[in-house]
């Protein structure tokens, strides 16, 4: 059962956030709490997309840990230029991908010194959500300031930012 | 029309809740192999970053390389969103509405806080830029960190104070500027004929650097820059026309 609710939790979240804005939308009178439903909306859909992007419990941030030296080729090829006298050197935690693998900092040049590693993407949240998310709450900020900015507008022409009262004097301003 | 949307809201939530739960087509939580995580192009991003980037944060490197056109236009977009609010709502002489007087004067103990708080917070703001490469972080993140530093001073003492900081025209300037230095990176490598975008080809340009990863790495943080500045300045305007009325003077 905790299995079950653990594995759909986000997505219930997720469908009653749509369902909320949703209503918001549509059933609100005032056209700024309709701009509220909108932005819940957004934010659920937001949560779709970052709950589509989990893998299974081992899997980390999209960020190489210890800033990749372990894994860049580039790396990898300059120490080996360097100094390759500590052949025995390899590392046996070299497969363990957590961030906070090994601690000590002095040898992260040593580590993956003749091979870089690779990234297994099963040890890494899949990065191309999160990115289309990145840039999507920021271009919502800004269409939703327009959106406030055209509310502003209306309410300074009308007086008013409800929708029935509004329709009203829209009419009567189209017939007069 | 309550009853009616009542209706259609719980259509839209019990198909949606349908779907989640009992059919077999959509993929179980966490699933590493279900059609969003298992395909070849998140794969693909997942193991060759680090290989064609030299950049650790994949999501910068997916967001400012591999997608950079995606972007680039996303920063256009927020552009243009805030010169529609100017436009829309900038009026140019005074039409009778003033701030009531008591929220003129800033009180001591928020005043103060602001005074020291506002330089960390533009220092973080740049920390964010410049570490998007290697932790959370990047050009958007940070430009709104930036943006919000002008917003609390606009906040605390009032508009105008704000606005001698960050004038207007110089807002709409660095929106500007910040997509120019974001095409300019882009249009580098076409002058140097390669394709739009394709920031590999600069290493033969960007001193320092000599090989086609790091100047992947050093393209990402000059368009990085070029959104922080958009991202910063917008921010900062949209606050400043929406919270004057378009007066730009004696906002809330």
């Amino acid at each position: 059962m905790e299995e079950f609710i653990h594995s759909k939790f986000n997505y219930w979240i997720y469908v009653l956030l749509m369902m909320i804005g949703l209503w918001g939308m549509i059933a609100k009178n005032n056209l700024i709490k309709k701009l509220i439903g909108m932005s819940i909306f957004q934010t659920a859909i937001i949560l779709f997309y970052v709950s589509i992007a989990v893998k299974e419990k081992e899997a980390n941030i999209p960020i190489l840990p210890h800033h990749g030296h372990d894994y860049s080729p580039l790396a990898a090829a300059a120490h080996a230029g360097h100094g390759d006298g500590d052949g025995g050197h390899k590392d046996d935690n070299g497969h363990n991908a957590s961030p906070e693998g090994h601690g000590d900092h002095g040898d992260h040049g040593h580590a993956g010194a003749h091979d870089p590693k690779v990234p297994v993407p099963n040890e890494f949240a899949n990065p191309l959500p999160h990115v289309l998310m990145l840039t999507a709450i920021v271009v919502g900020v800004a269409t939703l300031g327009l959106a406030l900015a055209i509310s502003q507008k209306i309410f300074k022409h009308y007086g008013t930012l409800e929708e029935d009262e509004l329709l009203k004097k829209v009419r009567a301003d189209d017939y007069v | 029309m309550k009853v009616f949307t009542g209706i259609i809201v719980g259509c839209i939530g019990m198909l949606l809740l349908y779907g989640v739960n009992d059919t077999g087509d959509f993929p179980a939580w966490g699933d590493p192999d279900s059609p969003a995580n298992g395909s070849e192009i998140s794969q693909y991003y997942i193991t060759q970053t680090i290989v064609d980037t030299e950049v650790p944060n994949m999501v910068t490197a997916v967001l400012a390389d591999y997608r950079g056109y995606d972007t680039m236009f996303e920063t256009v977009v927020i552009f243009v969103a805030g010169i529609a609010i100017f436009s829309v709502v900038r009026m140019m002489e005074d039409s009778g509405w003033h701030a009531p007087e008591f929220l003129r004067k800033p009180d001591l103990v928020p005043k103060h806080t602001v005074r020291l708080l506002v330089p960390v917070i533009q220092i973080f703001a740049l920390y964010v830029l410049v570490h998007g490469h290697s932790s959370p972080g990047g050009g958007f993140q940070g430009g709104v960190i930036m943006g919000a530093s002008y917003i609390l001073i606009a906040l605390v003492w009032d508009l105008e104070t704000a606005l001698k900081r960050f004038p207007e025209k110089m807002a709409i300037t660095t929106a500007g500027v910040g997509i120019l230095i974001y095409a300019g990176f882009g249009f580098a490598p076409v002058l140097m004929g390669e394709e739009f975008l394709n920031y590999g080809i600069l290493h033969h340009v960007l001193p320092g650097v000599d090989t086609p990863q790091m100047a992947r790495y050093y393209g990402m943080f000059g368009v990085e820059i070029g959104v922080m500045m958009t991202v910063s300045s917008v921010m900062f305007l949209i606050y400043a026309l929406l919270a004057s009325r378009g007066l730009m003077k004696k906002g809330l």
